[in-house]
């Protein structure tokens, strides 16, 4: 290319002159692209498959008694639900949680940072579909579960083993994936 | 579904609800340090390279969430009882996945993020020496013309 008296360079040097042209482009697109897919800004826990934490917790209210891992060995899939009464989603779900527990499904609930006039204020008003409250005041069973908020549902096999974990509030078409999730964990 | 998610919207602004979350007092690591300065040095350092999962673009020592708060007390909780950092952020990645973590690991996804730039630096190295090359037989051949 310095030499003046190489006129025309080999043709095989001037495809590679666009090489990093393409590759530009093939960035570019590939980011266009990537900037149209949905962002996943959920951290989904890593316990899928894996037991529960060995855990005993106070009852959040005078309604229910509290829980611990025994409850969750007794052979039977439960809904475990992580909630509390300062979350408003948690209210939104209170209807489908309702729905589950008249199909027959035992809910858990751990309730997280919370007071037992608070909880029993929440119940009252939004109904109490839990057969047992455990009052998780410094998130440590939640940590333990890799949940990161409010409210987030976690299928448990009868053998204590996390099967599935639904992030979020439920809504109604949620339903019939957790009872499917709770069917093949029998 | 858009109506409930306004409605939604407009009732975080009130937040009282959200108040309601630090009706119960912190944990009691979440804002107070460790007796022995060495280890809260150490936990401080961790708690730097732990990620908020609830505001994710802030580490657990930014952040004021009262989640955050509770991670603050497990690893101050958690040093004190004993367990190396490495020990902690292992305990939380088995939980939460690498995401927790802000500390760079090479692993099998990431390695190609540090062997990129190695190999682009190498490449410019070559190419520079050979231009570099070139030039110098140039001029070495114009000077004997």
């Amino acid at each position: 290319m310095s030499g003046s008296e190489t006129a025309a360079p080999p043709p095989i040097r001037r495809i590679w002159v666009w090489a990093p042209l393409v590759l530009f482009a093939a960035f570019g697109a590939l980011a266009a692209f990537m900037l149209t897919q949905p962002k996943d800004e959920f951290v989904h826990s890593q316990m899928i498959g894996k037991p529960l934490p060995e855990f005993a917790l106070r009852a959040a209210s005078d309604s229910r008694p509290g829980v611990s891992i025994d409850h969750f060995r007794d052979g039977t899939p439960k809904l475990l639900n992580v909630w509390a009464s300062w979350c408003l989603p948690c209210i939104a779900e209170a209807p489908q949680l309702e729905e589950l527990r008249a199909s027959g499904v035992e809910i858990v609930g751990i309730a997280i940072r919370d007071r037992p006039q608070d909880v029993a204020n929440f119940l009252s008003r939004y109904g109490n579909p839990y057969s047992r409250i455990g009052a998780d005041d410094l998130s440590a069973v939640q940590l333990e579960l890799g949940s990161s908020g409010v409210p987030e549902t976690f299928v448990i096999d009868g053998n204590g083993i996390i099967r599935h974990q639904h992030i979020g509030d439920i809504r109604a078409s949620d339903v019939p994936t957790l009872l499917e999730k709770l069917a093949e964990a029998r | 579904m858009t109506m409930r998610r306004l409605v939604a919207c407009m009732l975080a602004f009130l937040a009282a609800p959200l108040i309601a979350q630090n009706a119960v007092p912190p944990a009691p690591y979440a804002y107070t340090q460790l007796a022995d300065p060495a280890q809260e040095a150490e936990a401080t350092a961790l708690m730097q390279t732990l990620r908020c999962l609830k505001c994710q673009s802030q580490s657990i020592a930014d952040s004021d969430a009262p989640m955050a708060g509770d991670m603050r007390h497990q690893v101050r909780a958690r040093i004190e009882a004993g367990q190396s950092p490495e020990e902690i952020r292992a305990w939380l990645v088995e939980r939460y996945g690498d995401y927790v973590s802000y500390q760079p690991e090479v692993s099998a996804t990431t390695w190609p993020l540090f062997a990129t730039p190695a190999l682009l630096i190498a490449l410019a190295l070559l190419v520079l020496a050979r231009r570099l090359g070139r030039k110098r037989s140039d001029s070495q051949e114009a000077g004997a013309a």
